[in-house]
């Protein structure tokens, strides 16, 4: 038995429900919000501790044993991801007592918010192909109502495109799902692992990892299924943003990652070949998208598609240093990006405003602020000491090391387009004059606890970029021994079903 | 029986796509439906199917004797089901207010989140 497994679940989804039970009180369900999130990064650092020393926590659920029931397996990556999701929880639990408003908190905001994390949990830790559906079906059904709070024209216009192209995901994954099975007779991904490198591979298992690659390139964002995610993400709540761009194309990543090193590794000259294209396209339509657009949200939207094409690139390239490079990347790109959504939020507080030509003079009045946009949007651009200079130090070093010139030229080449994005919100939003025509009165703002809890998660995930930059060695360690471990499927067959394969 | 399961599922996949691609919001929901029923047939099909032997263990037998179909696919389809109808009951839900706010159920007029 290892409650630590099951604990990133539970305890979001019992949040979840306690908070639909006093469903009335706007303050009790904030408070227990709070110490739901705080419960959940708790019970996610306990589960990285004990992985850390035994290197794969298993638990059988109902006490059936794999391959018949359900198994939660947690490895480094699914641990290192679970307690990024709890960090991002306390973050956008303790922005949002500020930023949510009374409409959204009356319909439902924290119990959706408690249940999507539950989902992306789930999804992290399940060792189950089906149960890995169900957890993104339990995502996603969250994440929809989560994106319509507040029912503005661009919201609904967002959400049928998001709402579509992620039904459309789910009925390919299912439908891979179902020819999986038929192949191999088996949903315990430990098992299918096992049975296929067994088997002969023939073009039906090519055909099958292309469309767990098509599904889960849909979820992630990558090139060219990612039109969903510039036309929806910025028009829900900040908060809700700021979520969705930390954690939900993430879990498109993470089953990528689990996917593509634990079950179809068989023929790396075809899948990762493919996924490695797909990795370059990413990076620059992402970053290209960005340069054209002049909405805060918006460009920060494009930039997280460029930054998945960064870690599908440590996926593709498929050597132990890509590896660590991809999952160092998770790591930095998920507290930065939540970080500069939150920011976002921020200034649309002040000014009332998304629009880049309205911002401005935010340096002027709000000098703090400016730094702690700075930090994040530097480090996204990748410049040292900031956390974003070793994510891109990794990946482009083992880009020249397997000799993947072109990908590894255009990865240098949209980190130098990253910065030019960014340096325009700095430019539009902080450092120019407050345009005439916008009304300035709210960056007089006083600092009441309403403002401070905006600043509080946007100070503290800054200060984690710094210390992954200043301090990357112990961050370094944990990418590499994930990395180990998703180079050597045969320690998870052999923790899952307890067999040497 | 498995041929014309086949050819039943590639009808329905067919359908769902092509009433995807209509300019209707209405048709876009109902091609997301038949899509998520062809992903339901393809399991139950590519599962495999046995006719005429339910995974039944005789009294007394610690195993089932023979051939027996096999019940997982049909857990599975049952959860997508159910899964399929939660998440279609909010896509009705999604399009009435949509249209209700957008006042339009054509997708070519809602262009105003792209780029």
């Amino acid at each position: 038995m290892s409650p630590e497994v099951a604990l990133p679940i539970i305890v979001p989804l019992m949040t979840g429900t306690l908070t639909l039970l006093v469903w009335r009180s706007n303050m009790l369900q904030k408070i227990l919000s709070i110490i739901g999130s705080i419960a959940l990064l708790i019970a996610s650092i306990w589960l990285l501790v004990s992985v850390k020393e035994q290197g794969h926590v298993v638990m059988y659920m109902g006490g059936w044993v794999a391959p018949y029931g359900i198994t939660l397996v947690a490895d480094m990556l699914s641990a290192i991801m679970v307690v990024l999701t709890g960090m991002m929880a306390v973050a956008i639990a303790v922005f949002s007592l500020s930023s949510a408003s009374a409409s959204h908190e009356r319909f439902g905001y924290y119990p959706l918010m408690h249940l999507l994390l539950a989902g992306v949990a789930g999804s992290f830790l399940t060792g189950d192909i089906f149960n890995l559906y169900v957890w993104f079906e339990v995502m996603l059904v969250a994440s929809f109502a989560l994106l319509i709070l507040g029912g503005e024209r661009a919201q609904m216009e967002g959400a049928v495109k998001y709402v579509t192209l992620n039904l459309l995901s789910s009925a390919i994954f299912l439908s891979a799902i179902g020819l999986l099975y038929g192949l191999v007779g088996t949903l315990n991904m430990a098992d299918i692992a096992l049975k296929l490198s067994q088997t002969e591979h023939t073009g039906l298992v090519d055909v099958i990892a292309v469309m767990f690659m098509v599904a889960f390139g849909i979820k992630a964002a990558a090139f060219p299924l990612f039109f969903w995610l510039p036309a929806s993400y910025h028009t829900g709540p900040v908060a809700v943003s700021a979520l969705f761009a930390g954690l939900l194309t993430k879990v498109g990543v993470y089953a990528l990652f689990r996917v593509f090193t634990l079950i179809f590794n068989q023929s790396p000259e075809f899948t990762h070949q493919l996924l490695l294209w797909v990795a370059a396209f990413t990076m620059i339509t992402g970053v290209l998208g960005a340069a054209a657009q002049f909405e805060f949200r918006r460009i920060l939207s494009f930039h997280i598609v460029s930054q998945i094409g960064y870690m599908l690139l440590g996926l593709a390239l498929f050597t132990p240093l890509a590896i660590i490079g991809g999952v160092f990347y998770i790591m930095h790109h998920i507290i930065v990006k939540t970080n500069l959504f939150l920011i976002s939020g921020i200034a649309h507080r002040l000014l009332g405003t998304y629009d880049l030509k309205k911002l401005g003079g935010l340096y002027k009045s709000r000098p703090f602020l400016s730094v702690m946009f700075l930090i994040p949007a530097l480090s996204l651009a990748g410049l040292p000491p900031l956390s974003g200079f070793f994510a891109k130090f990794i990946v482009i070093r083992a880009g020249i090391e397997a000799e993947a010139w072109v990908v590894t030229g255009v990865a240098l080449l949209v980190g130098l387009l990253t910065l030019y994005s960014m340096i325009k919100i700095w430019a539009e939003a902080f450092w120019k004059k407050l345009p005439d025509e916008t009304d300035g009165s709210g960056l007089n703002q006083a600092m009441t606890p309403s403002l401070a809890a905006l600043y509080l998660p946007v100070i503290i995930l800054a200060a984690c970029t710094l210390f992954i930059g200043l301090n990357g060695q112990p961050i370094y360690m944990m990418a590499e021994f994930s990395a180990q471990q998703l180079m050597n499927p045969a320690g998870y067959i052999e923790a899952v079903l307890g067999v040497k394969p | 029986m498995e041929p014309i399961m086949a050819i039943a599922v590639g009808c329905l996949y067919a359908a769902a796509i092509y009433m995807m691609l209509r300019r209707s919001i209405v048709k876009l929901v109902i091609g997301l439906m038949l899509l998520s029923n062809a992903a339901n047939l393809l399991i139950f099909t590519s599962a495999g199917m046995t006719r005429g032997a339910p995974p039944l263990i005789p009294v007394g037998a610690m195993q089932p004797e023979g051939i027996i179909a096999d019940p997982l696919p049909q857990a599975l389809i049952l959860t997508a089901i159910v899964i399929a109808f939660g998440v279609l009951a909010f896509a009705v839900v999604l399009i009435h207010r949509a249209y209700n706010i957008i006042h339009t159920d054509n997708l070519d007029q809602m262009k105003d989140t792209d780029t």
